[in-house]
């Protein structure tokens, strides 16, 4: 079978409020940097895969709207309504089959334009469970205390994890939540939705991201940084809120085993360099890296109290600042494999790992986890 | 056949959902164009020439960036038309439209795309395609920066 890779990287700033461009100039804005940085282009993009929503756009098939903007009139594009991380899978899927030689994936959300609260609340079943007013921090934060309250942890554990991701934030230019805060500040912030507090969710963002994908043969007209698409596990657990334990995730535990052997990795602890996570609440920066295998289940903060997972640490966990930091619907999970990719072209800048050679991007989508998807991406083939 | 209390139930939801579409650069101009200047703006491509109405970032031909806008119509040549026999409600008002009303894609003066909007049916035996037409705007004090700052496109004899 032939091997994939990630040939270029481009994203916007997330910003809370992007007024001066509607989501296809936001496309276009991110389409323009990739090929500019590549010196291609729309005509060396055979087909395009980009992940949206329709309710987030507010439009019918609302990837009809950023076709003109990547430049794949008279060829094809389809969308993945779900995560970024899945339109890589699609798109190296498309490659894969002979089809194409190259992909573009691209994935756009203008949280600002629609509400976060009713579109969140338009996820779950609109009969047995929307009119109860669930939305995903309601579901979070019954994620967050099950999880506490299982392993005897406590709100300061959850302010571990704020205080090294904002941190981190401040490093990246593309962040919008950027400040340096401390334990006392996150302990202090308004308590949202218990035990959740304002730093412990992710703040609502407008962005865009792209990645253009190339078969091996091709790889060398792009790039001498391929980053490979190494090992891939995408699984999703059932539906319906009340159905899962929500204290762990099945669907992330197979979606780890499945991307690991892949890879060829057995120990992801010792062979891992960087990792970058779809956190959407500080809480599961934690369940998410006992899953992954990383800590034992209940000891993922000591990874941070340790000094395991910080920047300059033996294994950084979101050194761009991960999705504390910013998070666009659909587009956070692309941009944990861009951050990633980042990493391992040596190009991540003040928040660079130094000598990453073996990353691991994670995206979910769902109310708690319900569909994860992990990805190994590796400088060597 | 069910009886009553094992008839399957239908749940209506009525959502309320808005939304605040960012216009961009290029059409917020172009809706102040009509507004306040009762004027049609198009980007002209630097780079391959085509014409675009309403304005946009980027070329749909040739991809390149259009920064530039030029002022294109009011005239313009019917290329397809009908009238609308169905109600329709608007969404920006919520009120149903009156029917019927006249509907065609005009190819302005000076563009290299289509503009669709109404038509005026005061005389609907005129209407054919290829008949030249103008755009009539609303009075001044009735623009709103919308796309129906331009009330309809009628007939020119």
């Amino acid at each position: 079978m032939h091997r994939v890779a990630i040939v270029g990287i481009a994203q916007t700033k997330f910003e809370a409020q992007k007024i001066d461009q509607n989501y296809a100039e936001l496309a276009y804005e991110v389409t323009q940097s990739l090929f500019n940085q590549l010196g291609i282009g729309y005509e060396a993009v055979e087909n395009v895969v980009t992940a949206s929503s329709d309710f987030w756009d507010g439009r019918t098939i609302s990837s009809m709207a950023v076709q003109d903007a990547v430049g794949v009139w008279l060829k094809s594009e389809t969308k993945v309504s779900s995560d970024g991380s899945l339109a890589v899978l699609y798109g190296m899927m498309r490659i894969l089959s002979g089809s194409f030689g190259t992909t573009l994936v691209l994935a756009h959300c203008k949280s600002s334009e629609g509400q976060p609260t009713m579109l969140g609340n338009a996820v779950f079943d609109p009969i047995y469970q929307r009119q109860l007013g669930f939305d995903l921090v309601a579901a979070g934060a019954l994620q967050a205390r099950a999880y506490l309250e299982k392993y005897n942890l406590t709100e300061l554990d959850l302010a571990e994890v704020i205080v090294k991701n904002l941190g981190n934030a401040t490093l990246n230019p593309n962040a919008q939540r950027s400040m340096s805060i401390t334990i006392e500040d996150a302990l202090k912030a308004n308590l949202v939705a218990d035990p959740l507090r304002e730093f412990d969710i992710a703040p609502n963002s407008d962005g865009a991201c792209a990645i253009l994908l190339a078969r091996e043969d091709l790889v060398s007209k792009f790039t001498d940084k391929p980053v490979w698409l190494s090992g891939v596990g995408h699984y999703q657990d059932n539906y319906y809120l009340g159905d899962r334990d929500l204290t762990t995730s099945r669907s992330l535990e197979k979606a780890a085993a499945k991307a690991y052997s892949m890879a060829g990795i057995s120990n992801p602890r010792k062979e891992l360099n960087v990792v970058e996570l779809y956190d959407t609440f500080s809480y599961q920066e934690l369940i998410w890296t006992e899953l992954l295998g990383l800590a034992e289940r209940g000891k993922g903060v000591d990874l941070i109290r340790n000094g395991v997972t910080k920047l300059g640490g033996e294994l950084p966990v979101n050194p761009s600042g991960g999705v504390l930091g910013a998070h666009a619907m659909f587009v956070a999970g692309l941009v944990r494999v861009a951050e990633a990719a980042k990493q391992l072209r040596g190009e991540a800048g003040a928040y660079q790992v130094d000598g990453a050679r073996k990353a691991l991007a994670h995206g979910t989508v769902g109310p708690c986890g319900q569909t994860h998807c992990v990805w190994i991406l590796s400088n060597n083939k | 056949m069910s009886t009553p209390k094992e008839k399957p139930l239908y749940i209506s939801i009525k959502t309320d959902l808005p939304y605040a579409y960012s216009a961009g650069r290029p059409l917020s101009k172009f809706l102040v164009a009509l507004r306040d200047e009762a004027k049609i703006l198009a980007s002209r491509c630097n780079n391959c020439s085509y014409v675009l109405v309403p304005p946009r970032t980027f070329c749909n031909q040739c991809h390149k960036p259009t920064p530039d806008v030029i002022e294109v119509g009011p005239g313009g040549t019917l290329e397809t038309f009908s009238v609308i026999n169905f109600p329709f409600i608007d969404p920006f008002t919520g009120l149903e439209r009156p029917v019927p009303y006249g509907y065609g894609i005009v190819k302005l003066d000076g563009c290299s795309n289509f503009l669709p909007h109404f038509l005026d049916i005061n005389d609907h035996r005129k209407l054919e395609i290829g008949q030249r037409v103008e755009a009539t705007f609303e009075p001044t004090e009735k623009r709103t920066a919308a796309m129906t700052d331009i009330k309809y496109f009628r007939v020119l004899i």
